[in-house]
């Protein structure tokens, strides 16, 4: 009797391996053709922007200012004024998103309002920038009477942005271990020392991480500045945060939505420089990642 | 240790305000070396509006900050609505529209008691186009636009619209309805009525260029410049306007004669701003005396001499 249906479950099992094999394949290609997908999509976008604009990009390109004549227009302004936003972005989105993080991890307690305010924060994140540009647009620039100023719109970029920092850093502050805490709670440390010298070094690198990746975004978000009014020719440098500016998307989406071919080359090459400055900003933020993790 | 290792990061996040700085004086420098001609004057002229007329007053400003380095312009292109709006808030003192400015405007500036002058700068003509294979539509008439164009709840074939004609779906391609150009088409065409719902709708006219080019029997209209640059792709479509078959060319849009779809191009000035800032006087002035040629040169068609003629002598009523 045993050997009977020993047999027969033998049977079944051989029966089954080829469609078990054939399931184990298709999988595997599904998923290959998946990561494949995106893979060919990127190469195919970055092979047309290289092809259109790599021949554009030359030392000119980067030294002019905008002008009617393809052959002579360059981007001067708007990586300048690119730098001088991210100058106010970085400060402020960093102090509100850290202190505010700091804050909902070590210093609230776990009632309603903290639920109430984290809900916030992560709807927050999903708000369209669109939205972002008309609140920077009423209360930036008409209320505060920044105009379109640097200072207007990279306030409204800090708190398109505020966030993902606000979330990065509360993950990345939570991971660092009770014990760190509790050694420098049992050290004498006050919350303050405990925060200041244990907690914030310990969780840098998650913050850092998460904060350029969100800088990044604030460097290529067109809308807002759309929004609240950032001119697209722009033929001096700014002097101070008040002062007007361009930024590298308007520039790209002025140059792609004109009817001369070149001026897509340009837009192309543009998009080039704004991938340049994004690669290298990510490269720091991997190099932070590195050299600081897991140093506790 | 540690304080260090925090302070290396806010470091390096504060390189950006650094270069910032750093570019920041170089700029300095430059305006000195070039501020030694002529009369140099000082100000800042903020212009907003259509995204039509940038590119003639990306090239004027480029050309008058090279004779006056010290009057700051900025142009933008938040469209022509977007250009009134802020015209009105009193943010701009030049305000670029593809269309005359609409009554609710008017009210508002009134309201605000921001008295302006309309400028005329350049023609445009819409161009409405067709596929180049499209072999069988060699004009069409005011109502035939009309039919193809308004909405019937239907799908509309080419054979609706003319005997004779295939019996092929329309395929309607046609700027958003935020533009000055759907607005401009929609007074002299549409008038007021329901453009076709299964219309695609682009912000970008080179999305429609695309389009209308991979449709056989695809129709769309956008800017005169959008089509000199995609001729050898695209066929245009004369208009008929009771007086014959036009085509758009440089001189039946100068002329008028390309009727009724050619369409001014507008800047509207703030008068307090012309009477009381030199630079605006100034800008605007070398805007009018320049226009015509600059704008020929972006794409655009130049009006006759006698209209700068008329801009320059209302300017000069606003100087006082």
């Amino acid at each position: 009797m045993e050997n009977v249906q020993k047999n027969i479950h033998t049977d079944e099992m051989i029966n089954k391996i080829p469609v078990r094999l054939l399931k184990n394949k298709i999988y595997k290609g599904l998923f290959l053709l998946a990561a494949l997908f995106t893979f060919i999509l990127l190469v195919v976008l970055l092979a047309r922007i290289f092809s259109q604009g790599a021949s554009h990009l030359s030392w000119d390109f980067l030294q002019n200012f905008a002008s009617r004549r393809p052959e002579q227009a360059g981007i001067k302004a708007a990586v300048i004024g690119t730098l001088w936003m991210m100058a106010v972005v970085v400060p402020v989105s960093l102090l509100l998103g850290v202190g505010t993080a700091v804050y909902l991890e070590e210093y609230a307690g776990k009632n309603r309002m903290t639920r109430f305010i984290q809900m916030n924060i992560s709807n927050l994140a999903g708000v369209p920038s669109v939205v972002f540009g008309l609140l920077g647009l009423t209360l930036f620039v008409r209320v505060l009477f920044l105009g379109n100023s640097i200072l207007a719109a990279g306030l409204t970029m800090s708190l398109l942005i505020l966030p993902v920092i606000i979330v990065a850093s509360q993950e990345a502050i939570r991971a660092v271990p009770k014990e760190l805490r509790e050694a420098a709670y049992g050290l004498g440390a006050t919350k303050w020392q405990m925060i200041l010298r244990v907690v914030l070094p310990s969780a840098i690198a998650g913050i850092l991480t998460g904060s350029i990746l969100a800088f990044s975004r604030a460097i290529g978000e067109t809308a807002p500045l759309v929004v609240i009014g950032i001119p697209a020719f722009v033929a001096f440098l700014p002097k101070s945060v008040f002062d007007s500016f361009t930024a590298l998307p308007m520039q790209i989406y002025n140059w792609t939505s004109r009817p001369q071919e070149e001026f897509h080359f340009l837009a192309a090459a543009g998009i080039i420089v704004l991938l340049v400055i994004l690669i290298l900003m990510n490269s720091v933020a991997v190099w932070i990642r590195n050299r600081y993790e897991n140093k506790y | 240790m540690k304080k260090i290792k925090v302070l290396t990061g806010l470091a390096m996040m504060s390189t950006a305000l650094v270069l910032g700085a750093c570019n920041n004086t170089s700029g300095e420098g430059n305006a000195e070396q070039s501020a030694e001609e002529n009369k140099q004057m000082q100000g800042n002229i903020q212009i907003d509006g259509s995204s039509t007329v940038f590119p003639i007053m990306e090239a004027v400003s480029e050309e008058y900050m090279m004779e006056q380095p010290n009057v700051k312009v900025t142009v933008g292109y938040s469209g022509t609505g977007g250009g009134f709006e802020k015209f009105i808030a009193g943010e701009t003192q030049m305000s670029n529209a593809s269309r005359p400015i609409k009554d609710e405007e008017k009210a508002a500036l009134e309201e605000k008691g921001i008295d302006f002058t309309e400028f005329k700068l350049a023609y445009d003509g819409l161009s409405v186009v067709v596929n180049k294979d499209n072999d069988w539509v060699d004009s069409l008439t005011v109502e035939e636009l009309q039919k193809i164009w308004l909405d019937n709840g239907k799908s509309k074939k080419w054979s609706d619209i003319r005997k004779g004609w295939p019996e092929e779906e329309i395929k309607l391609y046609s700027p958003g309805t935020d533009s000055g150009t759907y607005d401009y088409f929609d007074e002299v065409i549409l008038e007021g009525g329901q453009i076709d719902k299964s219309a695609v709708l682009s912000e970008d006219d080179n999305v429609l260029v695309q389009g209308v080019t991979g449709e056989k029997s695809g129709i769309g209209y956008f800017g005169y410049a959008y089509y000199l640059e995609n001729k050898d792709k695209l066929k245009v479509v004369p208009i008929d306007a009771g007086k014959g078959a036009v085509e758009p060319t440089n001189e039946t849009i100068e002329s008028g004669e390309y009727a009724p779809l050619s369409r001014p191009l507008f800047t509207y000035a703030a008068n307090k701003a012309v009477a009381e800032d030199e630079a605006v006087y100034d800008y605007l002035k070398f805007t009018i005396e320049n226009a015509g040629s600059l704008s020929e040169e972006v794409g655009y068609v130049k009006l006759p001499e006698e209209e700068y003629k008329k801009d320059l002598e209302t300017l000069e009523g606003l100087k006082k």
